[in-house]
């Protein structure tokens, strides 16, 4: 049985078809690259499977999840296994690089209002877990030393990494990466590589959107391209870059 | 707990100082203000819950232990929680519609609650007195201690709640409660997408807040004796807000030294006579321009911080 497993997946914008009856799957331990021009529907594909846009028609399921996810709200999603990053940054800016790693903890500790008010005995056991557990992340990351520093003064490379560990914290089953090297350098995308290498040995799937090409073909198990809200190729890397539709979605119409 | 004590006790001993019975009621007051301000934090500057209307809730509060007490006798200390939790019901009854809609649209909302609250207190003579209000309302009895016109019972009091508030509001900050509220103000989406139940949480911080509102609101009740809808305008809601703007949004102490400021400093203006209202407003504009962060923004956040990470990387090592 597939991890993710989405069936012909449809949503339009007035007239415009973002995701046209969009079908794939994700299996574990698997990392699958979701390729594209600009426009092809990637990001909305990521929103319907997250929870933040309504699918207009398909069926998202989860291993372990009973009924269709797309029927849950984003938080329930999350409770589900499936966390992600932004395209654009969103880690929480005013708050400590360690803090925002410890939001990700929120589902799966227990203690509420009250539990703080009176400073119960599972709120100071939680809280010690979390923060502990946190800072494992923060290593995993390499920001064991800015564990105390407030997340929007650190450098850009550094907040996208923060971003990936805030939802590891959330101990998914699979990862969602929205463009994890964009705007980075070489040596930074290489250390990106090898921490999703590193997440996948920790048993998490990951599904990553991204432009470079040079980064995502080596990296991943298997390539799927979008065009237009279409699935229009998927395979290894060598057999997508060698099918003409990809290429023609990539470099325009052949006279 | 020693940082409340530290706070709060230089203020213990202002009654022996100042004996002058006027100073006593408006520091009194302003205990209230600080009571509201801390209140409304939780949801303006924690959560990024902008509350217009909130005097509508410490009305809620007032009237609530002024008809219990009028209609049926009810003492002054099972009226006070008792209007904190009217407050807070109402709270969640405007919240469950209305905080679905974000940022300007909530606070529309909440200002309209606000005028509602306030015109159908002045409009319900049967119940409320309509615009004479409410007459006679018991002052409280502590163990055969009975309160009188002398505000300073009342003083401590205040002092009192503002200690229990403050040291509640602490704990909640740094909890994982704090943190889920932060992260909604700095991000909500994204607040979602890691598994915050952005709206359970919200209303937990709307809820919250009126409680305390309910709570000032019953205080205020007992010590005027009196009230009336003209006491809960737009004017006092926009008075504490302007108290947590000032004092810096989204810290405790802030909050508390912007209802101190915007309390005191009126009154330390009366020698400016019918300038006095203008040179308060352009305080408040030179505020806003040089310290847009408030008295307190920043600079104490990360102090609180840092603490919290060092009790983290205790538990880490």
């Amino acid at each position: 049985m597939p991890l993710l497993e989405v069936k012909s997946l449809t949503k339009r914008f007035g007239g415009v078809m973002a995701l046209d009856h969009i079908s794939l799957r994700v299996d574990e331990d698997e990392i699958v690259g979701l390729i594209g021009p600009n426009g092809a529907g990637k990001t909305s594909f990521f929103n319907c499977v997250t929870g933040l846009l309504r699918a207009d028609q398909g069926e998202i399921f989860f291993k372990g999840s009973p009924g269709r996810l797309n029927d849950l709200p984003c938080h329930k999603i999350l409770e589900a296994g499936v966390a992600r990053t932004f395209q654009n940054l969103r880690i929480f800016k005013n708050m400590t690089v360690l803090e925002n790693v410890a939001t990700g903890f929120h589902s799966r500790t227990k203690s509420g209002l009250l539990d703080a008010f009176l400073r119960t005995r599972r709120l100071r056991t939680e809280e010690a877990m979390v923060f502990s557990k946190s800072m494992e992340f923060l290593r995993l990351i390499g920001l064991q030393n800015q564990g105390n520093e407030i997340a929007g003064q650190l450098p850009y490379g550094s907040q996208k990494r923060l971003e990936v560990a805030r939802a590891l914290a959330c101990d998914p089953k699979l990862l969602l990466l929205d463009e994890p090297v964009a705007g980075m350098n070489p040596s930074e995308k290489q250390e990106i590589a090898a921490l999703i290498r590193k997440i996948r040995e920790r048993g998490v799937a990951v599904l990553l959107i991204e432009h470079d090409m040079k980064f995502v073909m080596p990296l991943s198990d298997r390539v799927i391209v979008m065009d237009e809200g279409e699935k229009i190729a998927e395979g290894s890397a060598e057999e997508v870059q060698k099918n003409p539709r990809v290429i023609q979605a990539y470099l325009g119409e052949d006279n | 707990m020693k940082k409340i004590i530290l706070f709060l006790l230089p203020f213990s001993f202002f009654p022996l100082l100042d004996k002058n019975a006027y100073h006593m009621d408006l520091m009194t007051n302003v205990g209230i203000y600080v009571l509201l301000a801390m209140g409304l934090n939780v949801a303006v500057g924690f959560t990024g819950l902008l509350n217009l209307g909130y005097a509508a809730f410490f009305a809620i509060g007032a009237y609530t232990y002024a008809l219990l007490n009028l209609h049926m006798g009810c003492p002054f200390w099972l009226g006070l929680p008792i209007g904190g939790l009217v407050s807070m019901i109402f709270g969640f009854l405007i919240g469950i519609p209305s905080i679905r809609v974000r940022g300007d649209y909530l606070a529309i909302t909440t200002l309209g609650f606000g005028e509602i609250v306030r015109i159908a207190f002045n409009n319900l003579d049967r119940w409320t007195g309509g615009p004479n209000g409410l007459l006679g309302i018991a002052r409280p009895n502590f163990f055969g201690f009975q309160f009188s016109v002398n505000a300073t019972p009342y003083f401590y009091l205040v002092l009192i709640l503002v200690a229990i508030t403050a040291y509640l509001l602490l704990r909640m900050s740094d909890s994982k409660t704090g943190r889920a509220l932060v992260a909604i103000r700095e991000d909500e989406l994204a607040a979602s997408c890691m598994g915050i139940p952005t709206l359970h949480v919200k209303l937990t911080a709307f809820g919250t807040s009126s409680f305390i509102a309910g709570i000032a609101g019953a205080v205020f009740a007992s010590k005027q004796t009196i009230i009336t809808p003209d006491s809960f305008d737009f004017v006092l809601s926009v008075l504490i807000l302007a108290m947590v703007v000032l004092g810096g949004m989204g810290n405790l102490w802030g909050a508390a030294l912007g209802a101190l400021v915007l309390g005191i400093l009126p009154e330390l203006l009366r020698g400016f006579a019918s300038y006095r209202m203008l040179i308060f407003g352009l305080l408040m504009i030179l505020m806003m321009i040089f310290r847009p962060q408030g008295i307190l923004g920043g600079q104490l956040i990360r102090r609180e911080l840092q603490t919290k990470n060092e009790g983290a990387s205790d538990a880490a090592s």
